[in-house]
């Protein structure tokens, strides 16, 4: 038997690949983590690109983050401190607002003033949308179950497993089955009549898609985004202190204290396989590692398609591989500010802010709006108009940015990747520039306010993350690329066809976001094939 | 900030310990006072004047109300006379109940309905293709329980209507200090007493006139907290607090029907198609697994498991609305969601879910007190409710 130096070495020192690299330094194994950049993260970092202003660069909310994990590591004792995030607010292009607060009557309330009876379909979709979670949100902690047990055609039928299907009634399964296959425009339509209302609740549905709110499937996205708010930790979206890269030093404290030793600025080039097993890395600058095992922590198409010989992977799962959907559609603008801006549907109080700074602005009038900022991208244009979802994290965590001056963070929908003509410079600026038009629409004064702005174009995303096309869930979360499904059949308990080679990033079960569960389930895994 | 009622103005002013409560989105008064038993006694010794508006209130008329609230609620709407009003509950498909509250037949064609939580979509989902208009009348029309065995003379005081004459859940159109009322023999303390509907722009004037004429007959603004005494002594169920409902819950046994909250009475299983007629009616051929029932804790017992400690019986100074187990032969048989001293009846009271195997009237069950931080169980007697039921209430 041939002696290693490490019992696992992770590939990618994203937020999967910290808690993975933790779990398995607490169960006693010597670890590795070798990142690619200067920062720890991946795609949840947090770094000051103009002098005081710290941008919350790609990922900027959390809700997902599996609690067993702030547990297990003892992530608060590190640092980790997640804000509430009270609302989120519509402006519309009459000079209304729709907002949704904290407050279950003041939403009310305000829901009313749209629509009475939308604001009492809300609370019956809230229940309706939580009692869905609940019957899925069990999976969240689960190795997707072998394929073979199962019929391949009946994607529901997973959700008998365990019975954790049994709470629910008929009416709830069905519903469930619908929203398995809907679209989040037609969902949403059986509940609400209110356009701003509808607008915004959709755009949950097409985080990270290359769809469109009437696409279906969509219905989904929606579920996946709603799965945070039930295990009680957060119970809605919240804004960790320092960024989502507060989450990534957390986690790689937590991972320190456990032992595992962590290189960034060190990117491997390849994964070394010897008769069909890895067997360690290959780094760009020519160093090589050895290992009993071996993580990847990026995506699969990276994965398997550039840190490995294709000679070492059977054809089909290759060509499996190489049809993945991983389209890009999503990108970021991070704007230093010398105020807040002050929008005229609520404009800014003498001190100079509005309660809506607290929580989200979403710029997503309708469910039109948003179709048909998608049908732009469609055709490989960035939309005009796009979809917005703004934080202020300045106002949340006041460390982020000198006193009294601002940071925003503005994730855009929609920017392919595969833009026509390509990404440059001034491409990505008239983009930087269609975002910042759209919401000074709303907030008139945004233009004069700017300090500093940061565009990131899917292209800017995967040449600073290695996400491929720059989409945010390593994968999409499509229904044929989820659960036992994810990244492809039969891989879908983290292994690989190679021995010893094993996956743990967003690409994998459960999937994208600030989740740490596909790191979790595969640490899980590996020491369960430790002999 | 939290709005106040069509009322504020008035109320405000009197709550000295600015302890007010959510009610529906509105600031409602816990008590005036400091403490609130001035204002229980209130109800059963001279008269109490609470503010109800934030009731949701919806208006239901034109050619197809009736067939619209029959098929919604439990109860025999088109056998409601015109001035008469009804307390209900009302059930989804599963026979499990998702509000209750009272339908007034204001005329032929018109109704209001009161409830506690929203149900405009609700009724909007049921009147598809009928010939009806829905209104919602929440934030316009204002409301005010009077209470006691001097509401009647209070009354006199300012209204001409025959209130003689007006029966126990009937209804009647009258006018005060000139403002248009209508008045409902009809209450949640199950006392004597009235409740008034007006425009919520006369909410403060209507306010003024009562509470003039009621000075010489000890009318006392009073809050939450003692009606919550007094409707537990009265045997009437509050929902989220004795019941949840069937919208909310989350699981199956969150759920309950009517016949399990003691309200078979309310289910006209003879009517023709309601919402939830089909489980009722096979519920009530097998029975229902539950029953609601009065508690009435045994003083002696409850002494004793205090004496043991060197204490007093320690009595809740207002009603608990925790749920607290009930046993009998040492196993859970149910729970209890209220529980209340009742200073009138010297007694300590509880409204409890049973199985129904337990719940006969005189079975002792017991209940979980903790007594100086430990668990005890108090003997209790099933009773019938209301526990306190005057002559005066219907008379
Ligand atoms: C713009 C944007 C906004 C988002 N917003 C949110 C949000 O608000 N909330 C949310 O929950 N999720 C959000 N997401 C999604 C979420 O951030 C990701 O799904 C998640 O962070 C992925 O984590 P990971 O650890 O699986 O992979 P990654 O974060 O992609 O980590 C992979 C790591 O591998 C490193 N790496 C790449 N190549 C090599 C190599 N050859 N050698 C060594 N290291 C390498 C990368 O630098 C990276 O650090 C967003 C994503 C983006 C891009």
């Amino acid at each position: 038997m041939a002696t290693h130096t490490y019992d696992a070495i992770f590939i990618g020192g994203g937020h999967n690949g910290l808690v993975a690299a933790a779990y398995l330094a607490r169960a006693g194994k010597r670890v590795l983590v070798l990142e690619r950049r200067h920062v720890l993260g991946g795609a949840a970092v947090t770094e000051e690109l103009y002098p005081g202003f710290k941008y919350t660069v790609f990922s900027y909310v959390v809700s997902l983050l599996r609690p067993e994990i702030i547990r297990d590591l003892d992530l608060p004792r590190h640092g980790l401190k997640i804000l509430p995030l009270p609302s989120t607010f519509t402006p519309l292009p009459n000079g209304d607002y729709l907002a949704a607060w904290d407050d279950h009557d003041q939403t009310r309330r305000e829901l009313y003033r749209h629509s009475p009876r939308d604001a009492e379909a809300y609370d019956d979709y809230g229940r309706q949308m939580f009692r869905m979670a609940m019957a899925v949100r069990p999976i969240l902690n689960m190795v997707p179950p072998d394929p073979a047990s199962l019929s391949p055609n009946d994607l529901l039928g997973w959700l008998r497993l365990g019975g954790h299907a049994r709470g629910l009634s008929r009416a709830d399964f069905h519903n469930l089955a619908k929203l398995m296959t809907m679209s989040a425009a037609d969902l949403l339509d059986e509940w609400f009549e209110c356009e701003p209302l509808k607008g915004t609740k959709s755009a949950s549905g097409i985080i990270g898609t290359f769809l469109g709110p009437r696409s279906p499937g969509t219905a989904y996205v929606l579920l996946h985004h709603y799965m945070g708010e039930i295990d009680g930790v957060f119970r809605a979206w919240g804004f960790a202190k320092g960024g989502t890269g507060g989450i990534s030093n957390a986690l790689a404290s937590a991972a320190r204290a456990a032992g595992v030793e962590i290189r960034t600025e060190a990117p491997v080039a390849q994964v070394i396989v010897k008769n069909g097993r890895a067997v360690g890395v290959a780094l760009e600058n020519g160093d090589e590692l050895s290992a009993r095992y071996v993580a990847s922590s990026l995506d699969p198409k990276r994965t398997f398609l550039a840190l490995v010989d294709a000679q070492h992977l059977p054809g089909d799962f290759v060509d499996a591989i190489r049809r993945f959907k991983i389209r890009g559609s999503s990108g970021k603008v991070n704007l230093a500010l010398d105020a807040l801006p002050n929008f005229t549907a609520l404009p800014n109080g003498p001190d100079g802010q509005a309660l809506l700074h607290r929580g989200a602005v979403s710029i997503s009038p309708s469910v039109d709006y948003i179709e048909r900022a998608f049908d732009e991208a469609k055709y490989g244009r960035f939309s005009r108009r796009p979809y917005i979802d703004c934080i202020f994290p300045s106002v949340i965590d006041p460390a982020m940015a000198p006193p009294g001056r601002h940071v925003m963070s503005c994730f855009v929908q929609y920017a392919p990747y595969a833009l026509e003509g390509g990404w440059n410079d001034a491409q990505r600026e008239a983009f930087g520039d269609a975002v910042v038009d759209t919401l000074a629409e709303y907030a008139p004064n945004l233009k004069q306010i700017i300090r500093h702005r940061q565009v990131l174009t899917p292209l800017d995303i995967e040449q600073m993350t290695g996400l491929t096309e720059g989409n945010i869930f390593q994968g999409e979360l499509a229904l044929h690329q989820l659960f036992f499904l994810r990244p492809v059949p039969q891989w879908a308990q983290y292994r690989t066809p190679i021995a010893n080679f094993w996956q743990c990033g967003a690409g994998t079960h459960p999937g994208g976001g600030i989740m740490g569960a596909s790191g979790r389930l595969a640490a899980l895994e590996m020491l369960k094939d430790w002999k | 900030m939290l709005p106040g009622t069509p009322f504020h103005s008035r109320t405000a002013p009197l709550n000295q310990g600015q302890n007010w409560r959510r009610w529906a989105g509105y600031l409602a008064a816990s008590a005036y006072d400091l403490s609130p038993e001035r204002e229980y006694w209130a109800v059963r010794n001279t008269a109490a004047l609470f503010d109800v508006s934030p009731l949701y209130k919806y208006l239901i008329s034109g050619p197809d109300a009736a067939r619209l609230l029959d098929r919604i609620v439990t109860r025999r709407i088109d056998r409601c006379a015109i001035g008469q009003v009804l307390y209900t509950p009302w059930c989804d498909e599963a026979g499990k109940v998702i509000d209750d509250g009272t339908v007034a037949r204001l005329d032929e064609q018109t109704f209001r309905l009161t409830s506690a939580d929203p149900n405009l979509r609700w009724l909007h989902q049921n009147a598809v293709g009928q010939r009806v208009t829905i209104r919602d009348v929440s934030a316009s029309t204002a409301a005010l329980a009077l209470q006691g065995p001097h509401a009647r003379l209070i009354l006199q005081q300012v209204s001409p209507a025959d209130f003689d004459q007006l029966k126990y859940f009937r209804l009647t159109h009258t006018r005060i200090d000139d403002i248009p009322v209508t008045i409902t023999r009809t209450g949640y303390t199950g006392d004597l007493g009235y409740e008034l509907w007006a425009d919520a722009a006369d909410a403060e004037r209507l306010w003024d006139a009562l509470r003039r004429a009621g000075q010489g007959y000890g009318l006392t603004p009073a809050g939450i907290l003692a009606l919550d005494v007094a409707r537990v002594e009265a045997g009437l169920l509050l929902i989220e607090v004795d019941y949840q409902s069937a919208r909310h819950a989350l699981i199956e046994a969150q759920r309950s029907s009517p016949l399990e909250l003691g309200l078979g009475w309310t289910v006209a299983l003879d009517k023709g198609a309601f919402i939830g007629r089909r489980a009722l009616a096979a519920e009530q051929a097998r029975g229902p697994a539950w029953q609601f029932v009065g508690l009435e804790v045994e003083w002696k017992g409850l002494e004793r498991l205090y004496a043991a400690e060197g204490l007093p019986p320690q009595l809740p100074a207002t009603t608990v609305r925790a749920s607290v187990p009930v046993a009998a032969q040492g196993r859970q048989v149910g729970y209890a969601t209220s529980l209340t001293w009742s200073p009138l009846l010297k007694k300590l009271l509880a409204l409890a879910h049973l199985e129904s195997g337990s719940a006969q009237l005189g079975n002792l069950v017991m209940l979980e007190v903790t007594v100086q931080h430990q668990r005890r169980y108090a003997p209790a007697r099933v009773v019938k409710t209301p526990f306190f039921d005057p002559e005066r209430k219907k008379a």
